[in-house]
């Protein structure tokens, strides 16, 4: 699969901020994908492919996206897709696009995602639903999505050693990488002393451990490399692999909204876990290794997350992720910058657009446009992220 | 009348136990039950028999609840109180999520330790009790009174 025939070009790449604004999902949407166009500085009539992140309510489906931005952009004629893969929603919608300019059948996708997202606890819709597990996650064990992050988060206390102070210290250095970043919500620094002091979400996670939710937007135009060299892009950032696996039976890591696992007993436990098999499939599909990762965007749902995800990608070895945070490894000047855009610390989730979002800040780092947080000369970054109903995804972009 | 919050997922009586289904081809258990078609890829398995799942197991991870879950979580007690809860891995080879036992925390609990299943009132509502499968710390003899 690798090669420079798979290779698609990312010609532009816009957000809107994240934040609470009040406003539609479209007016981001339609925002993020003008800025992508004039990023790109193609036209709109020239896109022939919009793809779509539908809009999450409460781990299903809500608007379809697709049509509704192609309409508000103004109808061009374009073809039309919309997607909905949870958290993984962006990834899979840029999947899209990426196969049908690789098959030839189209020259210049839009992808976007946008949401807004209600306050608090991410709640099911109204109804009983006994079939539904998550439905029944609520109803039977009050189990909120902090509550399976805390899961985690234990674990690496038990197993490996962790200390609330080195999730604290996950909030500290995302908060810091975020302070000048335009499109993130929180642009504040936070000390390990305000996180301990918050309140306890779910037990070890505290308040600044767990993200919050947002509005916001973000948009990726989507080129062959023969238009971008076309176009007068010359060696634009490429994007090397879509990672959109699902699990493999048996799934035995406890995940949202399950209220169980599978069962390993009669098939042995996998060789890898969901998400580590998210991020090795990016890797075999690109021909690129993680020793040769400049910079990830991982989906730091909770501080604690940040640290599995490392591990997951095999950027270090499984237990090793505090080692490197504490070595100051993932901040931006060490070995391995995780999560330079302030990550979900500095945003808080817009489902649909998150995944794009961390495509854009790669496309802004491995061009050197990073402003007030480039990570010096990356030449290859990957994003990670996973969400509910066995969806997941892991990009990797290079120049 | 006392009854489960969700009907045939679990026994009540002296020794409660969880209620799988095991597929009868490939012997693959599920919780909650599965029915219709065997999730082993592996596996063209329709047909399925109840199954009573081990009492005990060893504790996955754990954590708490310290704000009141959104609905459809019906809140035991006003004001809200605080409750604990636990993956537990069976010797079936699955994780379980449950909530601990009334009168355990996270203090109690460590990854890798022992839990036995029990039964517990969820809520109340106008019929009656509610119950619910739990998890509950086995303690050896002398640790509590260390506690």
């Amino acid at each position: 699969m690798s090669g420079a025939s798979k290779d698609v070009a990312v010609a532009g790449v816009g957000m809107h901020p994240w934040g609470k604004w009040g406003k539609s999902f479209v007016t981001y949407g339609v925002h993020a994908a003008r800025a992508a166009l004039a990023d790109a500085d193609v036209p709109w009539t020239d896109v022939d492919l919009v793809v779509g992140g539908e809009t999450v309510r409460n781990g299903y489906g809500g608007y379809v996206a697709g049509a509704t931005f192609a309409q508000a952009l103004g109808w061009n004629g374009a073809r039309v897709a919309t997607s909905y893969a949870a958290c993984a929603t962006g990834a899979q919608a840029l999947d899209t696009a990426r196969a049908r300019i690789l098959a030839g059948m189209c020259e210049v996708a839009l992808v976007v995602g946008a949401d807004t997202t209600p306050k608090g606890f991410l709640a099911p819709n109204a109804g009983e639903r006994w079939d539904d597990p998550d439905w029944l996650r609520f109803r039977l064990l009050g189990m909120t999505n902090p509550a399976y992050f805390a899961l985690y988060a234990r674990r690496r206390m038990d197993l490996y050693g962790a200390t609330q102070a080195d999730f604290a210290q996950v909030k500290v250095k995302n908060a810091r990488h975020g302070l000048h970043n335009p499109y993130a919500r929180y642009r504040k620094e936070v000390s390990v002393d305000d996180v301990l002091a918050s309140a306890v979400v779910s037990d070890p996670l505290h308040l600044l451990d767990i993200c919050a939710t947002s509005d916001g937007a973000a948009a990726v135009v989507l080129t062959s490399v023969d238009y971008a060299r076309r176009h007068g892009i010359g060696s634009p950032v490429r994007v090397k692999a879509v990672s959109t696996v699902t699990p493999t039976f048996p799934h035995t890591v406890m995940d949202m909204p399950n209220l169980s696992t599978d069962s390993s007993a009669v098939t042995g436990v996998p060789e890898r876990t969901f998400k580590e098999s998210i991020g090795r499939a990016a890797y075999e599909e690109a021909g690129i290794g993680p020793e040769d990762v400049d910079v990830a965007e991982v989906y730091d749902l909770s501080t604690a997350l940040e640290l599995d995800w490392i591990e997951d990608l095999a950027l270090c070895g499984r237990g090793e992720a505090e080692a490197l945070l504490r070595a100051g490894d993932t901040t931006i000047g060490g070995r391995i910058p995780v999560n330079p855009s302030g990550g979900l610390a500095c945003f808080g989730e817009a489902v649909p657009a998150q995944a794009l979002a961390q495509v854009c800040e790669l496309t802004w780092q491995l061009r050197g446009q990073a402003e007030g947080r480039q990570v010096e000369g990356a030449r290859v970054g990957i994003t990670a992220n996973q969400g509910l109903f066995g969806h997941g995804s892991s990009v990797l972009l290079a120049v | 009348m006392t009854a489960p919050a969700i009907e045939g997922w679990f026994t009540t009586g002296a020794d409660p136990a969880l209620l799988g289904t095991r597929c009868t081809t490939c012997t693959t258990v599920f919780f909650p039950k599965a029915d219709g078609f065997c999730r082993n890829p592996a596996c063209s398995g329709e047909t399925f028999e109840e199954v009573a799942l081990s009492r005990r197991g060893v504790v996955w991870s754990y954590t708490d609840a310290q704000y009141q879950p959104p609905p459809p979580y019906v809140p035991a007690t006003d004001p809200y109180e605080p409750f604990a809860l636990a993956a537990v891995e069976l010797p079936e080879g699955l994780v379980v999520l449950g909530q601990v036992a009334q009168g355990y925390g996270v203090a109690d609990l460590r990854v890798g330790q022992e839990a036995e299943l029990v039964v517990e009132t969820l809520y109340t509502d106008e019929t009656g009790d509610r119950t619910i499968w739990r998890w509950k710390p086995v303690v050896e003899l002398g640790e509590e009174t260390d506690q």
